[in-house]
């Protein structure tokens, strides 16, 4: 079907546009972002297979083919993270039917959510450098008014970081888009692998600077370590079905586009990857180290999106067909475990009316609440990586890949890292679930009345729309801990096709350019091997295997 | 030209910088403003000034004549300036709201984020949770 790649962007667009229309309806615009969504899944899982056996799914938009006209490029990759996207969806609509207050849902609730999966399925399946920058604004618009609605204090605050830092990212993304133009001439990505390749050398090194300059946009985005303050400033401040949904989906469309940058446009480019790895390894500890020192779950679970991200982009920077596959079972079990673990937070909530592990009224979910206890536990040791949970399988996936590529300084900071979680994860459990209530804690008698306990009712309603979710999450990261190889399968299959550019540029311009492509490549591995001392270089990270040994 | 292209933008960067770096909201709305102008002179720059007729196909023939001015970078500009518009303008509004409840226009006093929510900030105890 030819409109096929498009579908994942087109359809939660109409979602949007009727959600608008129908506003004074009741009801209407939930429905139609339920159905919206539903048919955006079935559309990218109907894309996952199409590419999986068909290779890439080319559409050039309004009939002009590529590098003049914009393509739509749906790769294996690609398609499995918009699918991902519908399914972040779809539980954040579910789950915010009646965890968000109604003036909020009046207030085109719905409709902004429609949107915001309509821009991240475009990052996801664009193959135009500009067309990614329009798509990013899309989401980040959405995410803006999504992030301020119902206009508390600490949002409109958290709201004002997120958005001065993301649009400082998107200038100078704008910026590097405009460099990389006036050097070679193009923005289709494809054509961009392809000249850039051929770049003379006397424009090789002013390329890699605006490189460099595009990778440090999409590093806000994707919140790595210097550049990742204004996440913990803001996530954890608005409705937390939102909170969930940010956590899951957007950092990753960040992630996305540094692997388009490091594998399709500057495919090989040893210092732009190496500076990834210290990165990468700095933000696993850093982020993590932030969610030890904190008491309140959702702002654990903010500074473990950044720690998080740091394993992504690791596998990204490996940058070996292994390392992209471990990177996108990464993304996606990190998806659905984070976003799990703030309708949890959201659950625990309304049990307790404090997530604040300081606040006695917390103490003693076990006893009281069982079944969440559950969920959050098998959720918790999922995101520690406790085998047969999906963490597991997806830390493992990376460090081999790490052990593979011989990066031993970064997969020795991923497992500290592992850790650290497992002892900040643990910190909520016997803090806010295990430690019973009735025991005299030095707090609860000197600080009696700051620490007011929350009205706790034994036997709180939950209503099935929160509750459902959250099961439904819970089994799904189990289920990648059992399923692993079938999956693995899938993920394989997208990495070795996001490694393989010269596939992208013919499906997208045809079989001329991959043979330009492949004459670049060859001839630029002849001189990688002569002149190897790259700046950034860690001591004990190596090339990707295809890259011959340099001789001593 | 292109020296004082460069020039330009130079200065609306450090001009866009340093109103950043300022502390108060307003100054920060017209900081990324600026930033947006620089941004995109530096697209209209690189996509190359030349003094060349406009692209556009005259009658009787099949292509514009050459040489004629890359018409991509203006596109590219035209979205940026609109996007930048929309965005500049919630933006507006936001400073606005944020100013109303949070009574300040300096950017460091906007710290509830970083406060835990259960506690309220005169109420924490200090001693208890830095030790």
């Amino acid at each position: 079907m030819l409109l096929l790649p498009a579908l994942p962007i087109i359809i939660p667009l109409a979602a949007a546009i009727l959600g608008v229309l129908t506003w004074r309806i009741k009801r209407a615009s939930f429905l139609i972002a339920l159905i919206g969504s539903l048919a955006h899944m079935a559309a990218a899982a109907a894309l996952l297979l199409e590419t999986l056996a068909h290779g890439h799914g080319v559409l050039h938009v309004g009939g002009w083919t590529g590098p003049v006209g914009i393509s739509i490029v749906a790769d294996p990759f690609g398609a499995t993270l918009a699918l991902m996207a519908s399914w972040s969806g779809l539980a954040a609509i579910i789950y915010s039917r009646k965890s968000v207050d109604a003036a909020r849902q009046h207030r085109f609730y719905f409709p902004l959510i429609s949107i915001l999966l309509a821009g991240v399925s475009g990052a996801f399946l664009t193959g135009d450098l500009f067309n990614l920058y329009v798509w990013f604004e899309v989401l980040l618009m959405s995410s803006f008014v999504l992030l301020s609605l119902g206009g508390a204090q600490r949002q409109l605050q958290g709201a004002f970081k997120y958005v001065t830092l993301n649009l400082i990212s998107s200038a100078l993304f704008l910026i590097s888009a405009g460099l990389i133009y006036g050097y070679v001439g193009t923005l289709n990505m494809a054509d961009l692998a392809v000249r850039i390749a051929n770049a003379p050398e006397s424009i090789h090194t002013p390329l890699l600077i605006v490189g460099a300059l595009l990778i440090f946009a999409f590093s806000i985005k994707a919140a790595l370590f210097p550049l990742s303050f204004w996440l913990p400033a803001s996530y954890h401040t608005p409705p937390l079905a939102i909170s969930g949904l940010f956590a899951g989906l957007l950092t990753k469309v960040g992630v996305f586009a540094i692997l388009r940058t490091t594998t399709l446009i500057f495919q090989g480019e040893l210092w732009l990857t190496n500076t990834l790895l210290v990165i990468a390894s700095i933000t696993m500890l850093v982020g993590v180290l932030g969610a030890a020192s904190q008491y309140e779950f959702r702002r654990v679970l903010v500074f473990h999106s950044i720690s998080q991200v740091g394993y992504m982009v690791l596998g990204v920077a490996i940058g070996t067909p292994e390392a992209l596959a471990a990177a996108l079972l990464f993304i996606v079990h990190h998806n659905i475990v984070k976003t799990n673990l703030f309708f949890i937070t959201g659950l625990v909530e309304r049990v307790r009316g404090s997530t604040d592990l300081h606040a006695t009224g917390i103490r003693g979910l076990y006893a009281t609440s069982p079944a969440l206890s559950i969920l959050f536990l098998v959720t918790s040791m999922a995101l520690a990586g406790i085998p047969p949970l999906s963490g597991f399988v997806a830390k493992l996936a990376i460090i081999k890949a790490g052990f593979e590529a011989q990066a031993w300084l970064p997969v020795a900071a991923a497992l500290l890292t592992s850790i650290v979680t497992l002892y900040s994860m643990i910190k909520l459990w016997s803090e806010g679930f295990l430690r019973s209530p009735e025991r005299p804690g030095q707090e609860h008698h000197t600080h009696h009345d700051l620490h007011a306990p929350a009205k706790v009712n034994p036997y709180p309603k939950l209503p099935l729309s929160m509750v459902a979710p959250c099961v439904v999450l819970t089994l799904a990261a189990v289920a990648i801990g059992i399923f692993a190889g079938p999956i693995m399968l899938i993920c394989n299959r997208a990495g070795e096709v996001a490694f393989d550019r010269a596939a992208y540029v013919k499906a997208v311009l045809g079989s001329e350019s991959a043979e330009l492509l492949r004459d670049a490549n060859n001839i630029n591995t002849d001189q990688e091997t002569s002149s190897h001392d790259v700046p950034f270089s860690l001591p004990a990270s190596e090339p990707a295997p295809s890259t011959p040994e340099p001789t001593p | 030209m292109n020296l004082v292209m460069a020039l330009l933008t130079g200065t609306l960067f450090a001009v866009a910088i340093y109103l950043l770096l300022r502390r108060s909201l307003v100054y920060t709305l017209l900081g990324l403003s600026v930033l947006s102008h620089a941004a995109n002179l530096v697209i209209f720059t690189a996509g190359g000034l030349t003094r060349a007729t406009p692209p556009i196909v005259l009658a009787g023939e099949t292509a514009p004549p050459t040489p004629h001015a890359d018409p991509l970078p203006q596109a590219l500009i035209l979205t940026a300036i609109v996007i930048s518009f929309g965005v500049l303008a919630f933006m507006m509004a936001l400073i606005n709201r944020v100013f109303k409840t949070s009574n300040t226009d300096d950017t460091d006093d906007l710290t509830i984020t970083d406060i835990e929510p259960a506690f309220e900030p005169e109420a924490t105890p200090t001693s208890e949770h830095q030790h």
